[in-house]
């Protein structure tokens, strides 16, 4: 560290560029990096839903926006300390989210007249040269040029050379937050190094040119590198994951913990295909992926591996999961294991893939024909989607029954950084199928006699003497044969109903995440937003107010405690990436006052908007009582 | 410790059954439960013969799976005395992958209608054929919707009067043994209730091809299309409507078997056997012929017409032939895995490439 370093808490950084630009990759690798420093992060890429979307225009901007610190981070931050931008239609679309004051770095070949039309500024204007950008500190490198620069004489093609003017800004933040190129450096020779080692050769060369431009232009002579210490993370070793990873890497542990093949049954869907392309790797632990025709096929695949004895599981963003209703449903009457994952994205219809939202809350609880009750589990972030897809197949297992695990885009995509369990550590969990009869001997099997917790056995064709058959007919009571008799249906209905209940003796009680047990305000969140409201709280507890925040990680059932808990406070304030439905639930179950806090518009809160949100409730409420 | 399913050790522990598989009868695969189609119904011979088929399959009922989607005969599962499941409409197919992909051990069977596989299942139909997952598919065909009372189908010719067509259907009827050719299924037949004989070796034909089986049965409806082919099952017509297809057999019908169909290049001809043609001259049927399949499938109007040359409809198997199957495609990749990536460690997986300490 040199003696002109300045030394922050926390930096909020954004890289954006045409989708072609790699500005993905390139925040991923800055994140490698500062996870292995020892900060704690979280990130948030956001990309359009095309794959090429029209060069140098506005819709075509990819970002990726990255906190870290010395201390928590539990959001990707509201507004950007420094803001990379490839071409002008980056700085259009991202401008409004640099903080007054915040540093531009800008390539100034995006820049000129070609893109300035593309990114539809007005004729004759140069954002960079008519002074709107005075309240900022502007960085002009005409990137293209040194990249040529420093690779010319390899004699690679215009578009191979090009496409290494993300090390060169890569290699520049390395220089001003002052983190080592050495894993970006490996991953480059890994990545290329066998195939192809003049292209990492090149890469790393750019990447070191931006680096020592840092070092010794000029126009950094003013500045200071900027220094994040290490955060005071729970003692441990960590790694970097996105949600997506770690829901896979949930199922292959829950596989391995209950010694059981899984069986994914899938079709690609935006944010949702990272998972098959996740398990699909794992086979030697004994994980099947099946890419079907559609969704409907997808989902009836998985039910029928379950029924073969196989950890079935399907995923899907909302739009498929409409599609995979029936199917669901069919589950729910079989009570068979099924793992359905929804990584939800805005809605409805095709609505915003890229983009994210909460909004399938009712779709899961309520989306399917007929009285037709199953469990709910949601990862509240990226690291805990591997703890809470681990228990979305422990309790479908263990009851017999679908679980729909609800992850949203944010966390999906989004990464922070994770204190890996070891297997020792995971509990396990117990599968008995039911076990072989003699004719004679046994009594006959009944396919639906259930347990105390009102499970029924597992049995797998190929075990002898319990040949059965089930289906989507409604199944009398213990014999499971058809029945239309109108006092089983409604026993039955019962039946299913209560036994989706009693699995709140199988899953923690609801703990309250910070504040006390009772008193004035509650905020009660659930899914992603979970490190806004954190923040929030934090702050305002900080400022003295009376407040709590509880996170709901299983919502179909609530856990056993959440009434007492929910109604030990004067106010609870519910907020959602939605129009209002886990509010609605707790209103219409706990008969409480719950009030909304709402956003839909593809992204997560920011903690200054929803600091202001509920300090604007708490203020009507007072103003009430007063 | 190596993954060792559950379900291995399942069919281990069960092995001593197999070897002394039970001397079963038809009636032994014959459910407790009370079999309710209509009186007369197609069905009911339909599940005779393949309740007398599976004995002669040399399977344990433990290891044979019925699936069915919706319609009349998707009620089959229930009254065989295996393991069976009546599942969603179109879906069998689908449901019956997931099964056999990850039970390869298991005998899977799908039961499904021409509503159920030609509409709303049509994807799922063509797409299982496409796969060739080994299971046996039987298509029970009587061109009409009979549990929902009396619509057309897919598979209705024109022109029928319907609950749903009072003015004569518009729709172009599917050609099921066509559309599984051209879906490439491994193997494609037809058979017919009234011909019960011939349908019980079509099962067992189905049942011994590796593959997906494609067997249609054409299928009386009594109460909503009735003598829907009764061209072919009437005993006085069926000579002249109807030809059975044999593997290296010349293509003879006819009261006498007087005719034959001889090839003319690669159009089919109608002759008189006697004094111009001798049985040499005919088309000599192989099964794992594609092409001569295709043109096999052609010999389909809805309704025989009279107009032009009136082929007889083919019965038998049209075409089967050993191709790869997806399901063991599957496992074999599975296995590969376990036997050529190094013991599957689970730590090493969560630990990932790049890990850094917090003290």
């Amino acid at each position: 560290m040199s003696t002109t370093d300045q030394v922050r808490e926390d930096v909020t950084i954004r890289f954006a560029g045409d989708s072609g630009d790699g500005m993905q990759l390139t925040g991923s690798l800055f994140t490698n990096t500062t996870a292995l420093l020892g900060n704690d992060l979280r990130t948030l890429p956001e990309f359009p839903a095309e794959i090429r979307a029209p060069q140098g225009t506005v819709p075509g901007v990819s970002s990726f926006q990255l906190q870290f610190g010395s201390t928590r981070i539990l959001t990707p931050g509201d507004e950007c300390d420094a803001l990379v931008v490839m071409n002008s239609a980056a700085l259009k679309a991202n401008l409004s989210l640099l903080k007054k004051g915040g540093t531009i770095i800008a390539n100034t070949a995006g820049f000129d007249k070609k893109n300035l039309n593309l990114a539809k500024y007005p004729e004759g204007i140069n954002p960079l040269e008519d002074g709107s950008l005075s309240e900022y500190e502007v960085i002009e490198i005409d990137v293209n040029s040194m990249v040529k620069e420093a690779i010319g004489d390899m004699g690679l093609g215009y578009k191979d050379e090009d496409r290494t003017k993300n090390m060169f800004v890569l290699g520049l933040l390395y220089w001003m937050y002052n983190r080592p190129m050495e894993s970006t450096m490996d991953f480059l020779n890994q990545k290329f190094g066998k195939k192809n080692p003049q292209i990492a050769d090149a890469n790393i060369r750019v990447l070191k040119a931006g680096y020592y431009y840092g070092e010794t232009a000029e126009i950094f002579n003013s500045r200071t590198q900027i220094t994040v210490e290490q955060a005071d993370l729970e003692p441990g070793t960590y790694r970097n994951i996105t949600g997506n990873e770690a829901l896979v890497l949930g199922l292959v542990a829950a596989a391995r913990k209950s010694n059981m093949p899984m069986f994914l049954g899938t079709y690609p869907i935006t944010p949702a295909s990272d998972v098959l392309h996740g398990l699909a790797k794992h086979k030697k632990f004994g994980i099947t992926t099946f890419q079907a025709e559609d969704e409907i096929a997808a989902c009836a695949s998985a039910i029928g591996a379950s029924f073969g004895g196989s950890i079935g599981v399907t995923s899907s963003s909302g739009p498929g999961i409409a599609l995979k209703g029936e199917a669901i449903g069919l589950a729910v009457m079989l009570e068979l294991p099924l793992v359905v994952l929804n990584i939800q994205r805005a809605g409805p219809s095709t609505g915003m893939p890229t983009k994210t939202e909460q909004a399938d809350l009712m779709q899961a609880v309520y989306g399917r024909n007929g009285e037709s009750p199953l469990l709910i589990v949601a990862p509240k972030s990226p690291a805990d989607c591997f703890e809470m897809a681990f228990e979305a197949v422990r309790i479908s297992l263990e009851h017999m029954t679908p679980v729909i695990f609800l992850s949203d885009g944010y966390i999906a995509n989004g990464s922070e950084p994770w204190k890996f369990p070891q297997e020792k550590d995971l509990v396990d969990i117990n599968v008995e199928f039911e076990k072989p009869r003699h004719a004679e001997e046994d009594a006959p099997f009944m396919p639906y006699k259930r347990d105390d917790r009102l499970v029924r056995k597992w049995a797998i064709p190929g075990t002898a003497g319990i040949e059965h058959r089930v289906g989507g007919l409604e199944k009398e009571d213990v014999t499971g044969n058809v029945s239309y008799d109108p006092d089983n249906h409604q026993k039955m209905t019962n039946i299913r109903r209560d036994k989706r209940d009693l699995v709140a003796n199988n899953i923690p009680e609801q703990d309250i995440d910070q504040g006390n047990e009772s008193g004035d305000v509650l905020i009660l969140g659930w899914g992603g937003t979970y490190g806004s409201i954190k923040t929030v709280v934090h702050q305002l507890r900080k400022e003295g107010m009376d407040i709590s925040h509880a996170h709901l990680r299983y919502i179909n059932p609530f856990p056993k405690n959440l009434e007492k808990l929910l109604k030990g406070f004067k106010q609870v304030i519910v907020p959602e990436i939605n129009d209002g439905q886990l509010v609605r639930l707790i209103r219409s179950e706990f008969m409480i006052p719950a009030k909304p806090i709402n956003k839909v518009k593809g992204r997560p809160f920011g903690v200054s908007e929803l600091k202001q949100e509920i300090l604007d409730l708490i203020g009507e409420e007072q103003a009430v009582i007063s | 410790m190596s993954v060792q399913t559950i379900i291995d050790n399942f069919v281990k522990e069960n092995e001593a059954d197999l070897n002394t598989l039970p001397d079963y009868s038809g009636k032994d695969f014959s459910s407790d439960q009370d079999v309710r189609w209509c009186p007369g119904c197609g069905d009911y011979t339909i599940l005779k013969q393949v309740q007398n088929a599976m004995p002669e399959l040399g399977i344990a009922k433990k290891d044979i799976v019925f699936i069915s989607g919706i319609g009349c005969s998707s009620r089959f599962p229930y009254y065989m005395d295996t393991f069976g499941m009546h599942s969603i409409h179109g879906r069998a197919p689908a449901i019956a992958t997931g099964l056999k992909t990850s039970r390869p051990d298991l005998t899977v069977w799908i039961i499904t209608g021409d509503g159920d596989s030609l509409s709303i299942g049509a994807n799922h139909f063509t797409q299982l054929l496409r796969r060739n997952v080994n299971v046996n598919l039987l298509l029970f065909n009587n061109e009409i919707y009979g549990l929902t009372k009396g619509q057309y189908s897919p598979a209705s010719p024109k022109g029928m009067v319907t609950k749903s067509t009072p003015y004569g259907s518009i729709d172009n009827p599917f050609n099921p043994l066509a559309l599984s050719l051209g879906a490439d299924g491994s193997f494609v037949a037809r058979a017919m209730d009234r011909d019960p004989k011939h349908l019980k070796e079509m099962i067992l034909r189905s049942h011994k091809h590796q593959g997906t089986s494609m067997l249609e049965i054409y299928q009386n409806c009594i109460v909503f299309n009735d003598g829907a082919f009764e061209l072919f099952t009437d005993k006085k017509t069926r000579p002249q409507e109807a030809i059975y297809l044999e593997h290296e057999q010349p293509l003879v019908f006819g009261k006498d078997n007087d005719k034959g169909v001889r090839l003319d290049g690669l159009n089919p001809e109608i002759v008189q056997l006697g004094d111009d043609y001798s049985k040499d001259d005919l088309w000599v049927h192989d099964e794992q012929d594609s092409t001569k399949a295709h043109l096999l499938s052609k010999f389909f109007e809805h309704p025989p017409n009279g107009e032009g040359v009136q082929f007889p409809r083919p019965f038998g198997v049209l075409y089967a032939i050993d191709r790869p199957r997806y399901d063991e495609g599957v496992v074999a990749q599975v296995q590969l895995a376990k036997e050529t990536q190094g013991e599957a460690n689970l730590d090493a997986l969560l630990q990932g490439n790049e890990t850094w300490v917090v003290k």
